[in-house]
């Protein structure tokens, strides 16, 4: 290579970097949307005139997707005018995808953003998702959606508290966790479904000593766990102090006896071979599926299990919520609401996004979510269902809404604690950690991050 | 030919016009890959999330790189992954081939079909099938207790010092065909008289191997390993689907890491900084891998 050309190439390369990195990253970020005033709010949608609205959903499952496209062909014949363009992709593409689409210059106008601060949090502390309190206004959503809901799609407008602030999403769907039984299972060992935490344990040993397994569990994705240690730890913890662990604030703490306690209980159940064997090895599908066939008594999930449950075990299967102290106890359980759907800042029809939103939550969506098998939100007594199963988890739902006993998913409180919980749990399941030690891991990302968030 | 050649000067067009022939191949690749690559050295310097601005904060990430104990352990699993990726598949590679290549069996085409199939199934639909066998109730299980072993039945992918090898014998399985048909046609070129000289200095079929068959292959043995050691270490499919890093972290990559940091954390700035390190690592072993293999051919 000649002097003069390899001069041209290093030029040419240092002429590359120094325009790489003359701009730096997110240098592009949008400024704060302006706020829409709810006295100005067009809420009849049939006068916004001809609008085209892009929507990302994860709606891509049997009943989910069954209801989503009633409700857009029901959207499309009212409202001629609006056309709804959607695009539909599982709940891990839509994660993965959402963070770049939104800040593009072209993002979709309606989205369904995860409630958690990775997501949601982080697309509110970048400005790209508009605050819906007018629209909350002028339709009336603050009074149709209990404060229980609409904590978990709430934020302050830096994006740094979550659970309260302003309103950035409506979801259609609620989910609790619960414990399944198998009636037929319960019956043979002379067990009735327990009306106390007590009971349950008593029937864990019993069923076990008949030779039944009590408890399925496959948790080689790490988060099927959260939900078991989350049911446990409602148990042993006040509601108040879940609340701020879970939603991340400031003032709690994971090193008490009570969270203690409530790890030790899950060691207790794997060293009594409470559990299948292999359970971290395990897949949940195939776990929840071994239990509707027949393999074990008890599984720890959540309502999203329903409709195939349903199908699998007919009248052979039940649900409750996990049952407290006695049998009146107020019900406290981990829950939450289905992905919100949030209007993006860059949108050019923010209006005809809220209107649209409107219309999937409204109590007639809440029909159709009910009659496709899906838990609808808000109105939830107020649905007919076939008895049975779906009674039990439209009937366990509601009376947790209505009593505010509804505490969020443990992995929300900071932006790395699914993976941080996901491992400790499986840790300790594995007896790898104590109970002192898994508390000690997850106190550090917690104060780590509360020290940082304020 | 014109007969036109300059003295001192190559054949063909001037250089400087060759260079324009490089051109619209050149643009292509700095576009797609040098542009890429230049932005994501540029960007394992800052703290970002990928959504607001970027803070700089020189080599930070770097630093983290080398004191946090997850993501070393995560290196260290590509490290023990290189081993069922590469080394194992070579060894085994060599003696199927020899085997294949020395037997002269009938049906070759047929078995050499057969080892190569696990390369041209998808990785992930290789996972997929594998999470089922290993599953607390696969066929892997399923064999152990037919074969009465039931003391070594459990759940592979979630057993704390099983996982790792478990995923990496995936890799093995997956890679030994493409190293078997690479060192066959190797072993197809070597010259019969080569074999008949040793027979009659009274070789036996492991003499002939070492003496002949191991220094013919020497430059099919340093491509394969470049492939598979370049698999090994960036392998992230095989894990994004079989454990997802688990259990606890005992199988984290440093590929499942950049993902994970980059789409599940939004740390941007840090997963840019493990994938160059990881890029300078993989180009520093093949080179090693070349060095050795080139030095071979020569002597």
């Amino acid at each position: 290579m000649s002097r003069s050309t390899r001069l041209t190439l290093t030029a040419g390369v240092l002429g590359l970097i120094t325009a790489v990195a003359a701009c730096t990253p997110g240098s592009d970020t949008s400024a704060p949307p302006p706020q829409a005033t709810a006295s100005t709010v067009q809420t009849d949608a049939a006068k916004l005139g001809e609008v085209s609205l892009l929507v990302w959903d994860q709606e891509v499952r049997g009943g989910q997707a069954a209801q989503m496209e009633e409700l857009n062909k029901a959207f499309q014949a009212k409202y001629p005018n609006i056309k709804i363009k959607r695009v539909s992709r599982s709940f891990d593409d839509l994660k993965t995808t959402l963070r770049l689409a939104l800040s593009g210059n072209e993002p979709p106008d309606v989205v369904e953003a995860n409630n958690g601060r990775s997501d949601m949090g982080e697309f509110v502390k970048a400005n790209q998702l508009v605050p819906l309190d007018p629209y909350a206004a002028a339709y009336g959503w603050d009074k149709r959606y209990p404060a229980s809901v609409r904590q978990y799609s709430s934020y302050s407008a830096d994006g740094k508290t979550f659970g309260e602030g302003n309103l950035y999403g409506l979801p259609q769907v609620g989910e609790v966790v619960g414990i399944y039984y198998s009636k037929k299972k319960l019956a043979a060992a002379g067990v009735q479904p327990p009306a106390s935490w007590a009971d349950f344990e008593a029937s864990l040993a019993t069923l076990k000593a008949k030779g039944e397994r009590p408890l399925v569990l496959g948790n080689l994705e790490k988060w099927p766990a959260i939900h078991v240690f989350g049911t446990v730890q409602g148990r042993t913890t006040a509601a108040d102090s879940i609340k701020q662990l879970a939603f991340g604030r400031k003032g709690a703490s994971w090193k008490t006896a009570e969270n203690v306690k409530a790890a030790q209980t899950l060691t207790d159940w794997v060293g009594k071979g409470y559990f299948n064997e292999g359970f971290n090895g395990q897949d949940y599908d195939p776990a929840w599926q071994g239990f509707s066939k027949g393999k074990g008594s008890y599984l720890i999930a959540g309502t999203w299990l329903q409709a195939d449950l349903q199908k699998a075990m007919g009248d052979d299967v039940g649900f409750m919520v996990p049952p407290g102290e006695s049998a009146d106890a107020k019900p406290l359980a981990t829950g939450g609401t289905g992905l919100p759907f949030a209007i993006t800042a860059k949108s050019k029809h923010p209006e005809a996004a809220a209107a649209y939103i409107n219309f999937i939550t409204s109590q007639d969506a809440m029909g159709v979510l009910a009659k496709t098998g899906n838990l609808p939100v808000a109105d939830t007594a107020a649905q007919q269902v076939t008895p049975g199963l779906q009674q039990d988890v439209f009937t366990a739902f509601g009376k947790t809404v209505e009593a505010d006993g509804m505490v969020p998913y443990l992995d929300y409180a900071t932006p790395t604690m699914y993976d941080t919980i996901g491992a400790a749990l499986q840790d300790l399941l594995a007896g790898k950690a104590t109970p002192e030690q898994f508390v000690d891991r997850l106190e550090k990302d917690y104060g780590a991050f509360v020290a940082k968030n304020g | 030919m014109r007969s036109s050649r300059r003295t001192g000067s190559p054949p063909g067009e001037p250089r400087r016009i060759a260079y324009l022939y490089l051109l619209p191949g050149f643009a292509v690749y700095a576009a797609f890959l040098l542009y890429p690559l230049l932005r994501a050295v540029q960007l394992s310097f800052y703290d970002w999330d990928g959504l607001t601005l970027g803070r700089w904060i020189g080599f930070d990430n770097y630093r983290e790189i080398i004191s946090d104990e997850g993501l070393r352990s995560a290196f260290g699993h590509a490290l023990i992954l290189m081993v069922f990726f590469a080394v194992v598949p070579v060894c085994v590679g060599l003696l199927l081939a020899s085997i294949l290549n020395r037997a002269k069996v009938r049906g070759l085409p047929f078995f050499r079909t057969v080892v190569f199939l696990p390369q041209v199934v998808a990785m992930v639909v290789v996972a997929v099938a594998w999470r089922r066998i290993y599953a607390p109730d696969g066929s892997l299980n399923d064999l152990l207790g037919a074969l009465g072993l039931d003391s070594l039945q459990r759940g592979w992918l979630g057993d704390y010092t099983l996982a790792l090898p478990a995923v990496g014998f995936v890799g093995t399985w997956f890679e030994t065909g493409l190293v078997t048909v690479l060192l066959l046609a190797g072993m197809g070129r070597i010259s019969g008289d080569l074999y008949e000289a040793a027979r009659l200095d009274g070789a036996g079929p492991v003499r002939e191997f070492f003496a002949v068959t191991l220094p013919s292959v020497r430059g099919e043995i340093a491509v394969a390993s470049t492939l598979t050691v370049i698999a090994a270490l960036r392998t992230f499919d095989l894990v994004y689907v079989t454990t997802g890093g688990g259990p606890g972290n005992s199988t984290s990559v440093p590929s499942y890491e950049v993902y994970h940091r980059a789409f599940e954390l939004g740390r941007v700035g840090s997963a840019a900084a493990i994938g160059v390190t990881l890029t300078v690592v993989i180009l520093a072993i093949s080179l090693l891998i070349n060095r050795i293999g080139d030095r071979d051919t020569a002597s």
